[in-house]
């Protein structure tokens, strides 16, 4: 449906700077098109024709447009702009999320103007080129994918009349609406077919399991059925491959078997069981709600979640990210009756930086865009949501090219008596929050799908753009209506919509949904598609009727949309209606219970790798290789995506991402107070390591757990009360291989966790993370994510990571082992692969508890991790920014066996820090480090001079300044998103 | 006497935990209103010594930071607001409050001076810390050339006027209130000093009764040393000079004891 609009654009001022068209004019010219003059950027709106010129005229100048540094152009309804061969326009498609013109329509009201009943604005981009350039078509042709993704927006040029238009409107057809889908009769391969053809996700086992269950029950299921069984049932939500059985085979190089080993329930077997086995009663909360709760205060926990959005962040990277910390937030809120969050975080796995078009496989946006678009979409939904992002990192390797990793984080602060939930029958199910629409359909089973080439068009439902404003605002509401104890339990809108949240919280009770009374953001949708529209921004309470009122009430003050759309009831059966017919109707322990769980295969080969081949200093010298190192990626400095993020607000945030008097040395772990009337602060902290992973999947595993309690311990944390959460992202594990790299990761979460008494209270496995193109299939490496949580009973205790003062001791504390495997230093060497490092589980615990009792009792003046780049890396990260210097020698160094002087440098053993310590507290400091592998090496230089010694003999020294200028560090932001 | 504050709140206003915090850690008893309940009961205004406008992203800033939140406070509360002021109350913004004071043409308050807050000349949301001058406009509230140190957290803090000689006649009418300084004290108008590239460098406004201020940095996010980047003393200040602002703020209202 199009209707004729007035087109309003705006335009900065000639003499103001344009960031936003140089922008556009630096990717089209990447894009090799042909741009020699400037290009102006220009915000263009569409209002209704209706509006008389005055109207318009009073809306551009009060409301679009800043007349300080803007002008403005009116075009009348069909009229075509002089220079529309020269405007580039970017559009949205219809149905995706405009929050500005809701705004400003809202805002239309102040100025006493009203639109008429259904009248609808639009917000576009547009960009003017100037001086020689081909004409808007031609440059379109080329360049369009430089300024607008074909997923969620169009390009055209600017002559193009531009008419407002709406979503295609469906009437309600008359009589009964319920679609029924024949399983009955049809053979297993038709049951696949079915299944493939509607989007549902499930396998041939599944599908005849469904087939047995309707031919009991003697009819066909309507589509609805199918599809909650299909939300309910997707890997995305029930996580049948790590619950279900597995048989792992250990193999070694020459494929003889070495071991064998049967689980029933792989994470029940390794992840929980260690949480069972250790269950201190400082867990509040673990593995049953949205999030896991740990106790902060007596009266005070903190709830922690870490989600993945991968699948829609590689389709649409700012929609993806923004919308995948929205869901995590949600999370935080459905934690018991609801957690407020004061920490947010992130991490990306993206491919190499400079990949051109030509360098991507089919369907693909290159990993630099990616980048940007996900630090743009977390950056634009956390800072709106007020919630500090402070933790993170981005990691690239060739295996994330064609399918990147997006992980959200947020955590919460939850009083005791709010941790747990319940619903009663009779309870209202109230729907809170934003409307309902064909957003996100299916973003559950996609998600536990593969990538392939048609993704990019054929999905793009599965993506969508958050509205932080409308999750804030529910925010807002949500923990006042806490508080006022007006609802009984809450949960968030995810996966699977309210399919999955009605049918979670109705599990144990039962419920009825009346789908016609749910709001949507437009007519015309299905009963299948409200009930399994993946919209964001929604929650769903089981309500007392008693407190209906007041809930109402309340959310109306302050413009939050709530509505009951049915009860839970006693009998435990789901039932949905529309308009008054039933049109599915399901069994609890069916939809919940009856997925078949068949035995899983898999396998892994256990490699005998030879030791790292290290080069001696001689001919690899080390000054010039640590200004490598520290431009690797993995090193660089990630100053960049940080500053982007409001780290600060809530005015809790102590110790921060970057630290010092030049705000630029790298911090460890995110130190946070949630209540600043209280002492208590939260330390976060995460480690990952997938290169490892490729060579030892238990070595990479452990090694990111160990490097989350580094992060954690460095900055303060008690590793007494430790707290860890498990990301697996894995490629398709019904291939034995991928699987059984994923069993061994499981393991070494086991062993882990039982050796550092830190209990799993949280996690989330995102499978199928391939990308298929013709007969290639390209797995991701195995990549855990660890997250580690730890109180620190007084915040201001925390220990920074950037040098002190001139003359203090450096010691390094824990042993370094020859071990190179995957490390920065040997892939820039080109090693090529040999033995990676692995965690000492025995005594690792130990030494981490008594560097914490020094930290304790004020001996640490400050500490570094020991991670990418090693030893070296760190001393020089100690001193960005501080107008010091320090002096070390290796002669010293805790060391496993000989040791070569660039495995000392730049060897990346885990368990390591580098500790700064004032001369007079050093006999103190060996006091509590007795009988762990520690020594001093050197000492904090007045000079911002790093120079690194063996036995005396000069290695390597450098000015700080010049290592932080390779590590990015305290450089100026790049050009905009 | 215990001074009172008002924080005024609406859909997407942030910063207004750590605000209230801070008012109230200056001894202040301090009370929250949404928007929409006080248009309904505009006379709660006149219960009050100070209003405050926090942080935010007030309706996502769509259409510019503070727009419509300035269009709303002109249209529900600007009777209300304007009686505020002339019975000798304040009012006090802080980076998207600041916003909507300087859109809702309160702030800078001086006749023939045109102002915005657009996008920082990089274009990209910036967190980091900065120092702030006392100026001269502000030396009622906090002893002028003093120091104060606070993160920035904005996409749309550079104070841009229509104006070439605005600087001057603002700095002769006293109506600047902060500048950003490099280390050694010198007003700057680059980054990172100054993240957003503000003209004359300034961080923020006063009004000519001296009651109105707005300023993009966020004083309410330093309030101990274990709020600094770099805590040791002499480095970014000692962590006391936000809460003496606060105090400052609240000085003619008697402003209680400490909290």
């Amino acid at each position: 449906m199009q209707e004729p609009a007035w087109r309003v654009e705006l335009e900065l001022l000639p003499e103001h700077s344009d960031p936003l068209g140089d922008e556009a004019a630096r990717r089209l010219r990447q894009a090799g098109c042909p741009v020699a003059g400037r290009i102006r950027f220009l915000k263009g709106w569409l209002l209704p024709a209706s509006l008389r010129l005055e109207e318009v005229e009073r809306i551009a100048r009060e409301l679009l447009a800043d007349p300080v540094v803007e002008t403005w152009r009116i075009l009348g309804p069909g009229q075509v702009p002089e220079d529309g061969e020269r405007l580039l326009v970017v559009r949205r498609h219809a149905g995706v999320a405009d929050p500005e013109a809701a705004s400003a329509r809202r805002a239309l009201a102040l100025l006493d103007i009203t639109l008429p009943e259904g009248a609808w604005l639009e917000s576009y981009r547009a960009w003017r080129l100037e001086g020689e350039a081909p004409d808007a078509e031609a440059l379109l042709g080329a360049g369009g994918r430089a300024l607008a993704n074909p997923t969620i927006e169009d390009a055209l040029p600017g002559s193009r009349v531009l008419a407002l238009r709406r979503f295609e409107e469906r009437p309600p057809a008359p009589g009964p609406q319920r679609v029924e889908v024949p399983v009955l009769e049809r053979d297993p391969e038709a049951l696949e077919r079915l299944s493939r053809e509607h989007g549902l996700a499930l396998s041939r086992e599944e599908m005849l399991a469904i087939q047995k269950h309707f031919r009991r029950l003697g009819r066909e299921p309507s589509d609805v059925e199918l599809e909650t069984l299909a939300q309910t049932w997707s890997e995305h939500c029930k996580h049948k491959t790590l619950t279900g059985p597995v048989r792992l085979r250990v193999l070694d190089d020459r494929g003889g078997l070495k071991r064998e080993r049967l689980f029933q329930n792989l994470l029940k077997e390794t992840v929980f069981a260690a949480t069972e086995r250790l269950s201190p009663p400082w867990c509040w909360s673990v593995f049953r709600d949205n999030a896991g709760v740990v106790e902060l205060t007596p009266e005070t926990g903190i709830a922690v979640k870490v989600e993945t959005h991968n699948h829609p962040s590689a389709l649409e990277p700012y929609g993806g990210a923004g919308t995948g910390i929205g869901g995590v937030i949600r999370d935080i809120l459905g934690t018991g009756r609801g957690a407020r969050p004061f920490a947010n975080l992130d991490v990306f796995c993206v491919g190499p930086a400079g990949l051109e078009a030509g360098d991507l496989p089919p369907g693909t946006l290159s990993p630099d865009r990616i980048l940007e678009g996900v630090v743009a979409g977390v950056r634009d939904y956390g800072n709106r949501m007020g919630i500090p992002t402070v933790c993170g990192t981005v990691l690239r390797h060739p295996g994330y090219v064609a399918n990147p990793l997006v992980f959200a984080g947020c955590v919460g602060e939850i009083p005791r008596a709010c941790v747990d939930k319940e619903v009663h029958p009779g309870d209202v199910i109230v729907a809170l929050g934003g409307r309902t629409g064909r957003d996100g359909i299916h973003g559950a089973t996609f998600s536990s799908e593969a990538l392939h080439e048609e993704s990019e068009s054929a999905d793009s439902t599965a993506v969508q753009i958050g509205d932080p404003i409308t999750e804030k605002k529910l925010l807002d509401v949500l923990l006042q209506a806490r508080d006022r104890r007006l609802y009984r339990a809450v949960t968030d809108c995810g996966a699977g919509g309210f399919s999955s949240a009605v049918g979670e919280m109705g599990e144990e009770t039962g419920a009825e949904v009346d789908l016609e009374t749910v709001p949507l953001k437009y007519p015309g949708l299905s009963y299948a598609e409200v009930w399994i529209s993946e919209a964001q921004e929604r929650m769903v309470l089981a309500v007392p009727p008693e407190r209906l009122q007041e809930l109402l009430e309340l959310c109306r003050a302050e413009e939050v949309e709530a509505v009951a759309i049915g009860r839970f009831t006693g009998d435990r059966r789901l039932v949905l209606r529309w308009h008054g017919e039933v049109v599915g109707e399901l069994g609890m322990d069916f939809l919940h219970g009856g997925v078949p769980q068949p035995e899983r295969p898999a396998e892994v080969v256990e490699r005998d790798l030879p030791a790292t081949p290290w080069p001696e200093p001689e001919e690899a010298p080390p000054g010039p290789l640590l200004h490598r190192v520290l431009e690797h990626p993995a090193v660089a400095s990630k100053e960049w995506v940080v500053r982007q993020y409001d780290h600060e607000v809530q005015g809790g945030t102590l110790l921060k991402p970057y630290q010092g008097p030049e705000q630029c040395a790298p911090g460890d772990g995110a130190v946070l107070r949630p209540d600043p009337r209280r002492p208590e602060a939260v330390v976060l902290g995460c480690g990952l390591a997938p290169a490892v992973g490729l060579l030892d999947p238990w070595a990479g595993a452990a090694c990111a757990i160990d490097e989350a309690v580094r992060n954690v311990v460095a900055a303060g944390g008690d590793p007494h009360r430790l707290a860890l959460l498990d990301n697996f992202c894995w490629g398709d594990c019904r291939k034995p291989d991928r699987l059984g790299a994923l069993v061994r990761a499981a393991e070494a979460c086991y062993e882990a966790a039982l050796a550092f008494g830190a209990p799993f209270i949280s996690g989330k496995d995102s499978l199928n993370n391939e990308y298929r193109s013709g007969d290639r299939e390209i797995p991701i490496p195995p990549t855990l994510l660890a997250t580690a949580v730890a109180p620190l009973a007084d915040g201001e205790r925390a220990v920074p990571a950037f040098l002190q003062e001139a003359g203090d001791l450096l010691a390094v504390v824990g042993l370094t082992r020859p071990e190179g495997g995957a490390s920065v230093a040997s892939e820039l060497l080109g090693l090529g692969d040999s033995r990676p490092p692995r965690p000492d589980l025995e005594r690792a615990p130990s030494l981490v508890a008594a560097l914490h009792a020094a930290q304790e009792a004020g001996l640490v003046r400050a500490c570094h991790d020991l991670s990418e780049g090693g030893l070296a890396a760190a001393a020089a990260e100690m001193g960005f920014g501080t107008g010091l210097g320090a002096e070390l020698d290796l002669a010293p160094l805790p060391a496993a066996g000989r040791l070569p002087v660039l495995a000392a440098l730049f060897s990346e053993t885990p368990t390591r820090f580098l500790v700064e310590i004032a001369p007079a507290d050093l006999e103190a400091f060996e006091r509590h480090l007795r009988g762990q592998p520690w020594a001093v090496l050197g000492r904090v230089l007045p000079e911002p001079l790093l120079r690194i010694l063996d036995q005396g003999r000069d290695l390597l020294e450098e000015e700080v300044a010049a290592l932080a200028r390779s590590n990015g560090a305290a450089a100026p932001p790049p050009v905009p998103a | 006497m215990q001074a009172r504050v008002l924080l005024i709140r609406t859909a997407g206003t942030n910063c207004d935990r750590e605000l209230a915090f801070a008012f109230e850690r200056a001894g202040a008893r301090v009370e929250e209103e949404h928007l929409l309940a006080l248009r309904e009961r505009p006379q709660r205004i006149r219960e009050v010594d100070l209003v405050a406008l926090p942080g935010g992203f007030t309706y996502g800033d769509d259409l510019g930071a503070g727009r419509i939140l300035a269009l709303e406070l002109r249209r529900y509360l600007g009777d209300a607001l304007g009686e505020h002021h002339e019975r000798g109350g304040s009012l006090f913004g802080v980076c998207n409050g600041f916003q909507a004071l300087v859109r809702a043409g309160l702030l800078p308050d001086l006749e023939g001076i045109h102002a915005t807050l657009t996008w920082n000349r990089n274009h990209r949301f910036e967190c980091r810390w900065v120092r702030l001058r006392v100026e001269a406009g502000l030396g009622h509230v906090l002893p002028a050339g003093s120091l104060l140190p606070a993160p920035v957290a904005h996409a749309e803090g550079r104070l841009v006027f229509r104006e070439r000689g605005a600087p001057a006649r603002l700095e002769e009418e006293g109506r600047i209130a902060f500048r950003y300084v490099d280390a050694r004290g010198e007003p700057v108008e680059d980054w990172p000093a100054c993240p957003n590239g503000s003209t004359a460098a300034i961080a923020g406004l006063v009004s000519a009764s001296g009651r109105i201020v707005g300023l993009m940095p966020h004083p309410e996010r330093n309030l101990s040393p274990a709020h600094l980047p770099d805590s040791r003393p002499g480095r970014w200040g000692d962590g006391t000079e936000g809460l003496a602002f606060f105090r400052g703020l609240l000085q003619p209202y008697g402003a209680g004891s400490p909290a």
